[in-house]
């Protein structure tokens, strides 16, 4: 229970710091966003503008206002993003909350489903190689393996897109779901979006198994020569039952953490994938905002990138913990 | 994980049985002209009285009087460091096909960023027709652009600034998480946990949303070594809880507990003490932070979010799409897939490299190389790769 605790605090912690970094980057910078704003509303509004006006303008768009003290300024802020308010969107003049928000689910949607079709199927995979080890089957995927391993997702999904969207049109090479239907659990709406999400999901699945497969690989070949798996195979116990319970669960509790940097790749790698495919998520309006210098935007994307992330792993972390008893317990460890 | 075991202490160990018979002629006139400071110490201790050195039969001396019975000279010390340090390591390289294969290919990019500028003409528009396909023509083998630019010359003359770029991150990486890891490891208590809580934050910040959000903010210049570290502005966390693990098992060990006694400083112990036995799994960090540095930014560039000062995989790759269409016209696709190759086969390089690192310092591998140092011990026949690859996307 306390290490739960200790999870969450942290998570919180995180969402702090950063909330914290993205004010100090659009209020404390010389020449950074704020004065950028400030310029624009300037050429906009033309010579006739009050400052009192401008500020008013700055103050909608990025919750800063700017004529109160520093400390002011920023507990407003931090409040106001803690309401759900991220200010306001200048290239879709609307509040950034309602252009981002419907983006969430579907980048978790891809992120979510990539993780864990790569997961499962490398672990399966180095599983199955570590049981045939050394025969013609594992040689082969081990070559695939350090191949795919050695492929940026983008890469894959660039050449999705040019062959199978573009050459043999089998699939759609933008959007999330057929723009004709109207969401909802039906079926051709249910089947529209696996199409349309199955290339992006793919191209980031296919780069990940890889590292998976070898990893699982790796530790299941060293479970497997383990002295306590002889004495479980002396007591009798059922095939099925060492496989799951000695070497599955001993090969996979190492690759763990490995599963934690991996939200985060995956999560920096959504924004280049949902760009390719132009899929509307998280990471496709944050560029939009880069492009157009929409700096409300785009630290409204960043902050709830982060949250969707910190929120992923500390699920993973939790999870951990109930997998090995062993990081329950605290660290009593003497400091020198 | 690599080997951990005290690498450097198996390796320069010299058995007194098996002398190479060249060294005893050096060793004894070694002896003659400066008395061994090591003798005299020996008497010192033992309170025995002796002189000469033992004999080199070696009967009936105790284990605390028995001195290595050769000296060497400067030259063999020299040929002997570079026996172990340079020779051993190329010859495993080459053993295994895959180090050798990663070794190659690395070198030939790093020839392709320093002599393959001066060999090929640098990009212009208008060098030839637009469009042309690859391995159509010999003037231009990889065809050219929709400006008319040589693929091949740009592909070269983008090399210099990429290496750079990815030798600046990796090594800003690498440095801070081994920095961080071992120091938190090492100490532990209190600043263990504060170094780890910022670790932490920083692992649950997504790598390549803050490197743009940063580039933007900021205004970063085209420079390629900062933009290096800037993509891997946070890529250290991951590493440092990674060498931290490792350096927890090694606090405890005897030869550190020693130093420790001796009352060293921390930094000598980092240095001396930790680090060197952690080598294995730094130089493959480093290796696997190279390929994160090319992944990211080429896929920036890419998006066309970073700025740029000279040609590049990853603006190629941009323009090829965005200027001529490649994913959906077959005239441009070469220009989409040769940058595209160049990345793969370049991380390709590195992740064999990795693993060919972990072989050489590997100390039974080794031993089994370096032939001047002895037989070694029982060699295994054929040593597992520990590396291990996490998933990469």
């Amino acid at each position: 229970m306390r290490y739960a605790l200790k999870r969450l605090v942290q998570s919180v912690l995180t969402v702090f710091v950063v909330v914290s970094a993205s004010f100090g980057l659009v209020r404390l910078l010389p020449g950074g966003p704020l004065d950028y704003l400030r310029a624009q509303a300037i050429q906009q509004g033309g010579s006739d503008l009050s400052v009192t006006e401008i500020n008013r303008r700055i103050a909608a768009q990025t919750n800063i206002a700017v004529e109160e003290p520093l400390y002011v300024q920023y507990l407003e802020y931090m409040g106001a993003i803690f309401r759900g308010d991220f200010g306001r969107s200048i290239w879709y003049e609307a509040p950034v909350t309602e252009i981002i928000g419907p983006a969430i689910p579907w980048t978790v949607f891809l992120t979510g489903s990539a993780l864990f079709l790569a997961f499962t199927v490398g672990v399966s995979l180095g599983a199955f190689m570590a049981y045939r080890e050394g025969s013609r089957f594992d040689v082969a995927s081990t070559g695939i393996g350090l191949v795919l391993n050695s492929t940026p997702g983008y890469v894959v999904g660039l050449l999705f897109v040019a062959f199978l969207g573009y050459r043999l049109e089998l699939f759609p090479t933008g959007g999330r779901y057929a723009s004709a239907l109207t969401p909802g659990f039906s079926l051709p709406f249910l089947t529209s979006v696996l199409h349309h999400g199955a290339l992006p999901i793919l191209s980031m699945a296919v780069v990940g198994f890889g590292g998976w497969a070898l990893s699982m690989r790796g530790n299941a070949v060293r479970v497997l020569g383990e002295d306590y798996l002889r004495s479980a195979r002396l007591r009798g116990l059922s095939t099925r039952r060492i496989a799951m319970r000695y070497v599955a669960r001993n090969a996979i509790l190492p690759m763990y953490t490995g599963l934690m940097i991996a939200i985060g790749t995956v999560f920096g790698g959504a924004v280049i994938i949902e760009n390719i495919f132009a899929y509307p998520g998280i990471g496709f309006y944050l560029i939009q905002a880069i492009n157009a210098r929409d700096y409300p935007l785009m630290m409204g994307g960043f902050i709830l990138i982060t949250v969707a992330m910190v929120i992923g792993i500390t699920i993973a972390d939790l999870t951990y913990g109930w997998l090995d008893p062993r990081a329950k317990g605290g660290d009593a460890r003497e400091s020198y | 994980m690599g080997g951990l075991t005290p690498a450097r202490k198996e390796v320069t160990h010299v058995s007194p049985t098996e002398i190479p018979d060249e060294a005893d002629d050096a060793s004894t006139e070694a002896v003659e002209s400066e008395p061994s400071v090591n003798n005299e110490a020996r008497s010192a201790i033992t309170g025995h009285a002796h002189t000469g050195r033992t004999p080199a039969d070696g009967s009936a001396v105790s284990a605390f009087e028995q001195v290595a019975h050769v000296s060497m000279t400067e030259g063999e010390r020299r040929r002997q460091w570079f026996e172990e340090r340079v020779l051993a390591p190329a010859r495993i390289v080459w053993n295994d096909w895959r180090a050798r294969t990663g070794f190659i290919i690395v070198v030939s990019y790093l020839l392709m960023g320093t002599v393959g500028t001066v060999l090929v003409t640098a990009p212009q528009p208008n060098q030839g027709e637009l469009l042309i396909g690859a391995f159509r023509t010999l003037e231009f083998p990889l065809g050219t652009t929709a400006s008319g630019t040589s693929i091949l010359s740009q592909l070269v003359y983008a090399t210099p600034s990429m290496l750079i770029m990815i030798g600046s991150g990796a090594v800003f990486t690498v440095a801070l998480g081994t920095a961080v890891g071992t120091l938190a490891g090492y100490k532990g208590g209190r600043l263990d946990s504060v170094l780890m809580t910022i670790t932490d934050i920083m692992m649950t910040i997504p790598g390549l949303p803050l490197t743009i959000v940063l580039a933007t903010v900021l205004q970063i210049k085209g420079n390629p070594a900062v933009i290096g570290i800037l993509i891997t502005i946070n890529a250290w966390a991951g590493l440092g809880r990674a060498i931290r693990s490792q350096a927890l098992t090694l606090r405890d060990a005897e030869y550190v507990e020693a130093s420790r006694i001796m009352g060293m400083k921390t930094p000598t112990i980092l240095w001396g003490d930790i680090i060197p036995n952690l080598m294995p799994y730094i130089t493959m960090s480093f290796v696997q932070q190279a390929r994160a540095v090319i992944f990211g930014s080429v896929g920036l560039y890419f998006l066309g979010v970073l700025p740029y000062s000279s040609i590049n995989w990853g603006v190629m790759m941009n323009a090829a799409v965005n200027r001529a269409g490649a994913t959906s016209s077959p005239a441009a696709l070469h220009w989409l897939l040769l940058p595209m190759l160049t990345i793969i086969v370049l991380a390709l390089g590195l992740t064999l490299l990795a693993q060919g690192a972990d072989r050489i310092f590997n100390p039974r591998v080794r031993a089994r190389h370096a032939k001047t140092i002895g037989d070694g011990e029982d060699d295994e026949p054929d040593d597992p790769t520990t590396t291990t690859t996490t998933g990469g996307f």
